[in-house]
C-alpha cells in the first residue's frame, strides 16, 4: 500500500505497513535519525515532529495517520532561519546539555511560537510541557524561547 | 589574561541542537544483529531446566555457558554475574541473551522459551548485611554519659531511578577475529573495557570501547553499561557479527540501577547551652540483589553525617543489606543526598524539640576552617558558608517568609539547606584505585589534541577541559581537538563521576599543558603525559575510616519555597534560590546549568519521584508511571556563584556535578514541613505521605 506525503518540503511516496510507527520509518526507512526514542509511549517528546505544523509525537503516530499531511523534522527545520534564531538563543542561554531531548525541544519551540509569537513564561513552561529534560531544569530552555521570540521579531 | 569563567560557546552545540549528534541508536552496520535478553520472572529462585525452541537459521542463544572468561561483572565484588547460572535472585535478572536478525523473531524466540524455577523465600527487609562500617570521632561515649538532653529520630528515603532520556544502549562488533570493539552510551569507558576483559578472559588489546553521545547519565550509566558490554562481548565472541542492543524505557527502568533506598536513625547528645556534643548513626542501605558500588556508596552517606555542620565526638555505623530486588547503584550524589536529607532535618527537629530557633541552632554548629572533619581529617581551606547564607537569605527574604508562613493554615512554606559535598573519589581511591593519567599530543601544524577518557554526557566536560588547555597554552580554543574517548588511543584517567573530572582530569591537563608550554616546540609533534600525585598532608586509613576522605570541598545553600494545597496536599514549587562555593567557576554557563539541572533532580528526589516494589516488582516501569518534573513542575531559580579559589584546582576549581543536587530533598521536605506544620521523616513527601502527617493524631 503506498502511503504519499510531504517530508520537509520533498513529496514522498512509501510502500510500507501504514501500522508501522512514523519514528521507525524516519530513522530506519529515511536515515533521519534527529528525532529520538525517548520512552516510546508518548510521554517524553524526544521524538517530537511536526503534522501540519502542530507538534505530535512520532513515537505513537502510525505511517497511516500522515497520509497526504506535512511533515517537518528537525533535519527540515534546522535549514530555515527561525531554527537559527532558536538555535542562537538556546546557545546563549545555556538550553541544551546532553542533547537528547534538544531537537524535540526545538520543535515544541517553534510549534509554540508559530502559534504564539509573543508567549509569557507561563504560556511557554505549558508549551514545552510534553517534552522531558532530565539535565538542565528547563529554566534555560524557558528564556531561550522567550530571547528567541524577541530577536525573531517578525519571523513568526 | 581572559577570566576564564567567562562563558564560551558549548562545543556541541550545533550537533546537538540539530540532531546531527550521533547516539548509539543512531548507528547502523551492515550485517547487524540484534539482541534481546531474557529474564528472571521471579524475586528468587532455583533454575531447574530451560528449554529452548528450534532455533531459525542465524538465530542464536548466548548464556553463562559462553563466557570464556569470569561469569561476575568486574567492579569492587565479585558478585554480580554476566548471566545468572543456577539461580536468580532478583526480578529481571539476565538469564540469556537471544540474537538474530529480526526483532519480531526475536520476540517469538523468547514468548517459546520455557523455564522450570523453583521458588524460593526472597528476602525484602533491612536484615541481611553484607557489609558492615563503622568511625569514631572523639570520645562519644563519654559524651552520652553525662547528656543533658538526648533526642533520636529515624529517617527514610526512597529509590530515586536517573530516567536519562536516553535508554542504556550498545553496539558490539569484531574488529577483528580476536578483538571486540564496543560503542555504547557510557560514563566510564576503562570500567567498561576492564570489566569485558574480565569476562572475555583476553589480553587488553583485543578489548576496543568507543564512546559516542551520550544522553545523559546520573551515574546510572557508571557500572550498570558494564553489564550490557560483557553480554555483548560474549556474543560478538560467539557469532562474529555486529550486533545491536538498545534497551527500551521498561527494561531500562526494570532492571537498571537506582538510588539506594535508606533508613537512618540519628541520635543527639545535646549539652545544656544546646550545643550538640554528640552523634551516634546508623544508616542502612538496601543494595538490591548485588553489591555492586554499595560498600562505596555507604562509605560516602557515613562520611557525610554531619554534613556542613562540626560535632566532636561521633559514632557513625552503617550497613549494606541485600535484598531479592534490582542492584542499585551510582546516581549523582552517591549516598550523601540520603544522609543530608537526615541530618538537616534532624537539626530542625532538634530545635524544634528543645523550643530553640532552628537558624542559631544551625549556626552555632557551622563548620569553620581548622574544624576536624567527621573522619577527623582537617578542613584545611577557607570556608565561605557565613557569606553563603547571609547572600541566600537575603536574596530570597527567607527570614521574614519563615515567621510569616509559621502562622497555621497558610499552607506556604520555606525551607533551607545547607551542605557540602567532597570532591572525587572518596579517601584515597583517586591514588589507590584509579591513579589517573592524561595525555596531550601536538602535530606539525601546533593542534593540541586532549587524550583523556572523560565523557561529555551533557555537563560540558568538552568545553570546559578544552578552556583550561588553551587558557595555560594561551592560544584559541579552535586550536585544541577533544574527541570522543576511544581507549585504542585515549589513556585512563578515570571514570567520569565523583564530581572529579575538572578538579581531577582538569587539573592534570593544566599540569600536562603548563609542561607544553614550557618546552614547547613549534611546528614539531610533542608529546606530553601526566599521572595523579596524592598532596602529601592527605592521609586515609580506609579500615578505621580516619583522616581526609577528600582533598577538597564544594559548599552550597539552597533554599526552595512552596506552596502546599490544603485540599490534594500537592506541592507546587514557587521559587528556588541557591549560592554555591565550587572554588572557580571554569565555565559560568555551563555551572549554571549543572545548578539548575541538579537541583530540579534533587527537590524531586524530596517531594515528587515515586519508585517503590511489590515483592520485588517495581510498580513503575514507564514515564508515566515514574513521574520526573515538566517545566510546569519546576520554578524558576536564582543561582549565585561565590568565588573561593582552591589551590590545588585547576583555576580553583573544585567539583560540580553533584553539589547542586545533594541539598535539594531537605530543602524541599522543610519547606513542605512549614507549610503544614508537621514534622517529615520521610521522603518522597508525597501527597499520599503528607495526608498520613496530616490524619496523624501526634
Amino acid at each position: 500500500m503506498s502511503i504519499k506525503f510531504k517530508l520537509n518540503n520533498k513529496d514522498i511516496e512509501l510502500n510500507l505497513d501504514p501500522s508501522m510507527r512514523f519514528l521507525d520509518v524516519l530513522r530506519n526507512h529515511l536515515n533521519l535519525t534527529g528525532s529520538k526514542e525517548g520512552c516510546g509511549e508518548g510521554e517524553c517528546g524526544a521524538c517530537a515532529i511536526l503534522l501540519d505544523g502542530h507538534i505530535v509525537h512520532s513515537c505513537i503516530l502510525p505511517l497511516a495517520n500522515v497520509f497526504g499531511r506535512e511533515i517537518i523534522t528537525i533535519e527540515g527545520f534546522k535549514e530555515t532561519k527561525r531554527y537559527q534564531v532558536l538555535a542562537d538563543a538556546m546557545l546563549e542561554e545555556g538550553g541544551s546539555q546532553c542533547g537528547i531531548c534538544t531537537p524535540g525541544m526545538m520543535i515544541a519551540a517553534e510549534s509554540l511560537l508559530s502559534q504564539n509569537s509573543k508567549p509569557t513564561d507561563e504560556e511557554i513552561r505549558i508549551g514545552i510541557s510534553g517534552n522531558l529534560c532530565r539535565c538542565t531544569g528547563y529554566n534555560m530552555i524557558v528564556k531561550a524561547i522567550k530571547t528567541a521570540s524577541k530577536k525573531g521579531d517578525g519571523l513568526w | 589574561m581572559k577570566d576564564i569563567s567567562i562563558s564560551v560557546p558549548k562545543e556541541d552545540h550545533n550537533e546537538k541542537v540539530s540532531g546531527s549528534s550521533p547516539y548509539v541508536s543512531d548507528i547502523k552496520m551492515d550485517h547487524m544483529l540484534y539482541a534481546k535478553t531474557v529474564r528472571s520472572d521471579h524475586a528468587k529462585a532455583k533454575i531447574m531446566s530451560i528449554e529452548i525452541p528450534p532455533l531459525p537459521n542465524g538465530y542464536f542463544v548466548v548464556d553463562y555457558k559462553d563466557i570464556p572468561g569470569k561469569n561476575y561483572v568486574k567492579m569492587i565484588f565479585e558478585d554480580w554475574p554476566v548471566f545468572a547460572e543456577e539461580s536468580v535472585n532478583y526480578i529481571g535478572e539476565p538469564i540469556m541473551l537471544v540474537v538474530g536478525k529480526n526483532k519480531q523473531t526475536i520476540d517469538d524466540i523468547i514468548d517459546q522459551i520455557k523455564i522450570v524455577y523453583k521458588l524460593l523465600k526472597p528476602v525484602f527487609e533491612y536484615k541481611k548485611s553484607v557489609i558492615h562500617k563503622q568511625f569514631n570521632k572523639g570520645n562519644n561515649k563519654q559524651v552520652f554519659q553525662k547528656q543533658e538532653y538526648s533526642i533520636s529520630h529515624t529517617y527514610e528515603t526512597g529509590y530515586q531511578e536517573q530516567a536519562y532520556i536516553e535508554p542504556q544502549g550498545f553496539i558490539a562488533y569484531p574488529e577483528t577475529k580476536d578483538k571486540v570493539t564496543l560503542i555504547g552510551s557510557i560514563q566510564c569507558p576503562y570500567y567498561v573495557k576492564n570489566a569485558v576483559i574480565n569476562t572475555l578472559g583476553c589480553e587488553p588489546e583485543q578489548v576496543r570501547v568507543i564512546q559516542p553521545s551520550v544522553g545523559g547519565a546520573f551515574g546510572g550509566k557508571e557500572e550498570f553499561p558494564s553489564i550490557m558490554a560483557c553480554q555483548l562481548a560474549v556474543a560478538v565472541r560467539k557469532i562474529q557479527l555486529p550486533i545491536k542492543m538498545i534497551y527500551e524505557r521498561e527494561e531500562d527502568m526494570e532492571v537498571t540501577t537506582k538510588r539506594h533506598p535508606s533508613k537512618i536513625t540519628l541520635t543527639a547528645s545535646i549539652n545544656s547551652d544546646y550545643k550538640i556534643e554528640g552523634i551516634k548513626a546508623h544508616v542502612s542501605l538496601d543494595s538490591g540483589a548485588y553489591i555492586g558500588l554499595s560498600g562505596v556508596v555507604l562509605a560516602r552517606a557515613m562520611i557525610a553525617a554531619t554534613s556542613a555542620y562540626t560535632v566532636d565526638n561521633l559514632d557513625i555505623s552503617g550497613d549494606v543489606y541485600a535484598t531479592n530486588t534490582v542492584p542499585n547503584g551510582a546516581f549523582r550524589g552517591f549516598g550523601a543526598p540520603q544522609m543530608i536529607f537526615a541530618m538537616e532535618m534532624f537539626i530542625h527537629h532538634i530545635a524544634k524539640e528543645l523550643k530553640q530557633d532552628p537558624f542559631t541552632m544551625r549556626m552555632n554548629h557551622l563548620a569553620k576552617q581548622g574544624d576536624l572533619t567527621s573522619t577527623s581529617g582537617l578542613f584545611r581551606d577557607p570556608i565561605i558558608m557565613e557569606k553563603m547564607i547571609e547572600k541566600a537569605t537575603e536574596i530570597s527574604g527567607y527570614h521574614e517568609k519563615v515567621k510569616a508562613y509559621a502562622a497555621p493554615s497558610v499552607y506556604k512554606g520555606i525551607g533551607m539547606s545547607w551542605f557540602l559535598h567532597g570532591c572525587g573519589f572518596t579517601g584515597s581511591g583517586e591514588s589507590t584505585h584509579i591513579n589517573a593519567k592524561v595525555k596531550l599530543k601536538k602535530d606539525e601544524n601546533n593542534q593540541v589534541y586532549i587524550l583523556v577518557a572523560a565523557v561529555d554526557m551533557g555537563q560540558g566536560c568538552k568545553t570546559s577541559l578544552k578552556k583550561i588547555v588553551a587558557q595555560t597554552l594561551e592560544c584559541k580554543l579552535d586550536q585544541i581537538t577533544f574527541d570522543n574517548p576511544d581507549t585504542d588511543f585515549v589513556p585512563d584517567s578515570g571514570p567520569t563521576v565523583a564530581s572529579r573530572t575538572v578538579m581531577i582530569v582538569g587539573g592534570l591537563l593544566a599540569r600536562a599543558a603548563l609542561k607544553m608550554k614550557e618546552t614547547w616546540k613549534q611546528d614539531e609533534r610533542m608529546e606530553v603525559n601526566e599521572n595523579y600525585v596524592q598532596p602529601e598532608y592527605i592521609k586515609w586509613d580506609e579500615d578505621q575510616m580516619i583522616g581526609d576522605a577528600y582533598p577538597a570541598y564544594s559548599w552550597g545553600v539552597n533554599i526552595v519555597e512552596v506552596e502546599v494545597s490544603p485540599i490534594t496536599y500537592q506541592t507546587k514549587l514557587k521559587h528556588i534560590w541557591s549560592v554555591y562555593d565550587v572554588g572557580k567557576a571554569i565555565d559560568k554557563r555551563l555551572v549554571l546549568g549543572q545548578a539548575d539541572g541538579g537541583i530540579a533532580q534533587g527537590v524531586a528526589y524530596g517531594y515528587l519521584e515515586v519508585m517503590n516494589h511489590e515483592k520485588g516488582k517495581l510498580r513503575q516501569k514507564s514515564m508515566t508511571d515514574y513521574i520526573i518534573p515538566t517545566s510546569v513542575d519546576m520554578a524558576p531559580t536564582d543561582t549565585v556563584i561565590m568565588e573561593n579559589p582552591y589551590i590545588l584546582g585547576p583555576y580553583g576549581a573544585k567539583g560540580v556535578g553533584e553539589l547542586t543536587l545533594v541539598g535539594g530533598a531537605p530543602a524541599v521536605a522543610l519547606a513542605i514541613e512549614l507549610a503544614i506544620g508537621k514534622n517529615v521523616y520521610k521522603i518522597p513527601a508525597s501527597p499520599e505521605y503528607v495526608l498520613e502527617l496530616m490524619t496523624d493524631e501526634h
